[in-house]
């Protein structure tokens, strides 16, 4: 039986919140396809992680230990990605669209010559049909992502090729544990068999783990700024208005690229995706890529000065007007009313 | 110490500047409305390049591109900022290609051209945001890679170091060359083009450019070789024609779509001071803020 696999980011024993948001999809999408569900960890002393992946509803956990292990590096987690996958078959194979997902998933790509889609928003299964070559293909994974800066969404299929790989940024999908006593299998790999010494040639010399200041995902307000906003200045009423409510500020991509803000305010297809309770969008005139980011937020409002920008389909409340004009009358009768 | 570099480089259109006439009415991205650009973190990597060439003389810098004949324009930019020469990589049968075929191809020029050192280009295009492409290539070469370059620490003739950006902070990690490095928008942003070089290399031109010309100007590749930019196709870099563009790639798209969100029923507030307070109120009172 061709499987679904889940790799599954680990460090410190942690497993990442994308992994574990992975394998919840992943479990849909196996009973959709009649499938099982698979994980993989690679590291050191994570004998015990299956206490962590199994509630999550996985049927297999393979896991390969060893003290090089203990920290990602590319060619190791590589070979035994393409060896293992040699062997064991998967259908399709599902990471985190991180630093290390987007750094692995090309190298095993290219050598098992698999399609790979990055950054997808949504993951369905359906049929295809090539009528060039006269073939029908059922339960393919459909792999939905933005594509050309976010101004087309594009549903890409690999009909021919296994397994089907795709990677999904943090906070896309939900996590949601199955059952707190699903127990699968365990499979402990001899990880010597699936690396060579020769994998070992890169040599990570100093690692600083950086604690991030900004944590706009477990915000429940967000104003967010767009390019609208014109420049760094403009960014500064917004951080005003942030502090006022103890909200935090987010940006879209373009008010990042104009270099109006940090790329870790970054919300979107590339950047974070927020579900907060209030979303204020100011000067943002919602490509899809950035609506991809913060769709599910409960309240939207939207500040823009062009009444027929695309983010104001979406918005709960539209305030036309500049942002100059409109952040500082907020902030005013906020502190007004608000005591 | 002198090494051989070659930088990847890719010829976008620039999707951070897309005005209202970008997608034409049935969907599809009218491409004639959008500039064609040199892909920013390629510049980034090119930047790269040059620091390393300047700190050990006698390195070379040999730009690699694929893309129709106008992406000539990315050699010539990069020898006006620097690099020493350039490789087109232009052929009907790349066409369609995804990330996969589209490292092959650039694997097989690689090969062709042989005897590298270290191969630099950005993390991503801003086309396609795959970050695909330098990992694939690194594999199809049987190198090793390090993404998200953002400094480089040092190199020698054995290896090179590099302080990486990743989400939890940075690493600094040492790899064997050749290697491949992929470098992020966070590094060193390119220097400007160079003044004596832009006359030097303004009339550096394909074959296929060079038809075009007026036979004054043909004279000049005669006597100027260095003018001439290499021109590949299929065949000049004995790639499969099975692994190219369309039929080399695995992932097909099967649908594209300018998505229209249902809209909602948005309530429509003008700026004035009593419809900004009245909201305010409303949602202190409903307990969405304070």
């Amino acid at each position: 039986m061709n499987n679904l696999i889940v790799y599954c980011e680990i460090e410190d024993g942690v497993v990442a919140d994308v992994s574990l948001e992975l394998l919840t999809k992943g479990r849909s999408l196996a009973n959709q396809l009649g499938c099982q569900l698979e994980a993989l960890a690679i590291g050191d002393k994570i004998e015990n992680i299956g206490s962590v992946i199994f509630p999550y509803g996985v049927d297999r956990l393979y896991i390969l230990e060893d003290k090089r292990l203990a920290v990602y590096s590319t060619l190791p987690h590589s070979s035994i990605l393409i060896n293992l996958f040699k062997e064991i078959k998967p259908q399709i194979c599902l990471m985190g669209a991180t630093c290390i997902g987007r750094d692995l998933g090309p190298r095993v790509s290219s050598a098992l010559h698999s399609g790979l889609t990055a950054d997808c928003t949504a993951l369905e299964i359906g049929e295809h049909s090539d009528n060039k070559a006269n073939k029908k293909y059922e339960n393919l994974l459909y792999q939905i992502r933005p594509a050309f800066g976010g101004n087309i969404v594009a549903t890409i299929v690999n009909p021919d090729c296994r397994p089907q790989m795709a990677t999904v940024r943090e906070g896309v999908m939900k996590k949601e544990i199955q059952n707190e006593n699903y127990k699968g299998e365990t499979i402990k790999l001899d990880a010597s068999k699936y690396v060579g010494d020769t994998d070992f040639v890169v040599d990570i010399i100093e690692r600083h783990i950086e604690k991030s200041k900004i944590n706009i995902k477990s915000s429940p307000i967000i104003i967010a700024g767009g390019y609208g906003v014109g420049s760094k200045d403009g960014f500064d009423l917004l951080h005003k208005f942030a502090e006022a409510i103890n909200a935090e500020v987010g940006a879209s991509r373009a008010a990042v690229d104009a270099g109006f803000c940090e790329k870790e305010r970054q919300i979107g297809q590339t950047g974070v995706t927020v579900r907060p309770k209030l979303y204020i969008a100011c000067g943002i005139s919602g490509q899809i890529q950035h609506i991809a980011g913060m769709q599910e937020s409960s309240m939207i409002i939207a500040i823009n000065n062009d009444p027929n920008a695309p983010i104001n389909n979406i918005a709960d409340i539209v305030i036309t007007g500049t942002i100059e004009e409109v952040l500082p009358k907020l902030i005013k009768y906020y502190k007004k009313n608000s005591k | 110490m002198s090494l051989k570099i070659i930088v990847l480089a890719k010829q976008v259109p620039d999707t951070r500047n897309v005005g209202k006439d970008a997608m034409k009415a049935d969907g599809t991205v009218n491409r004639a409305a959008l500039p064609a650009i040199f892909n920013p973190e390629d510049l980034n990597a090119l930047e790269l390049a040059l620091q390393i060439k300047e700190e050990n003389p006698g390195t070379t810098i040999q730009l690699l591109t694929m893309g129709p004949p106008r992406a000539a324009d990315i050699i010539r930019e990069g020898l006006f900022r620097g690099a020493d020469g350039g490789y087109l990589l232009t052929d009907r049968a790349f066409a369609g290609a995804d990330t996969l075929a589209t490292s092959y191809a650039l694997s097989c020029a690689i090969k062709k051209i042989g005897n590298y050192d270290i191969i630099i280009s950005g993390r991503q295009a801003i086309d396609g945001d795959t970050a695909q492409v330098g990992p694939q290539v690194a594999e199809k070469l049987g190198i090793p890679q390090i993404t998200y370059a953002e400094e480089l620490i040092g190199v020698n003739s054995e290896s090179i170091t590099i302080k990486r950006r990743i989400e939890k902070g940075v690493e600094t990690v040492k790899a064997k060359l050749p290697a491949l490095i992929t470098v992020n928008g966070t590094a060193k942003e390119c220097r400007p083009r160079n003044a004596k070089l832009l006359l030097k290399f303004k009339h550096a031109k394909t074959v296929s450019e060079q038809i075009n010309l007026d036979e004054d100007y043909t004279n000049i590749y005669s006597s100027r070789p260095e003018l001439i930019l290499n021109e590949w196709s299929t065949k000049d870099v004995d790639a499969n024609l099975e692994e190219c563009g369309l039929s080399g790639s695995p992932t097909k798209v099967k649908k594209i779509e300018n998505i229209v969100f249902h809209a909602k029923e948005s309530k429509r507030l003008g700026a004035s001071d009593d419809e900004i307070e009245e909201l305010i109120v409303e949602l202190i009172t409903n307990h969405t803020i304070g």
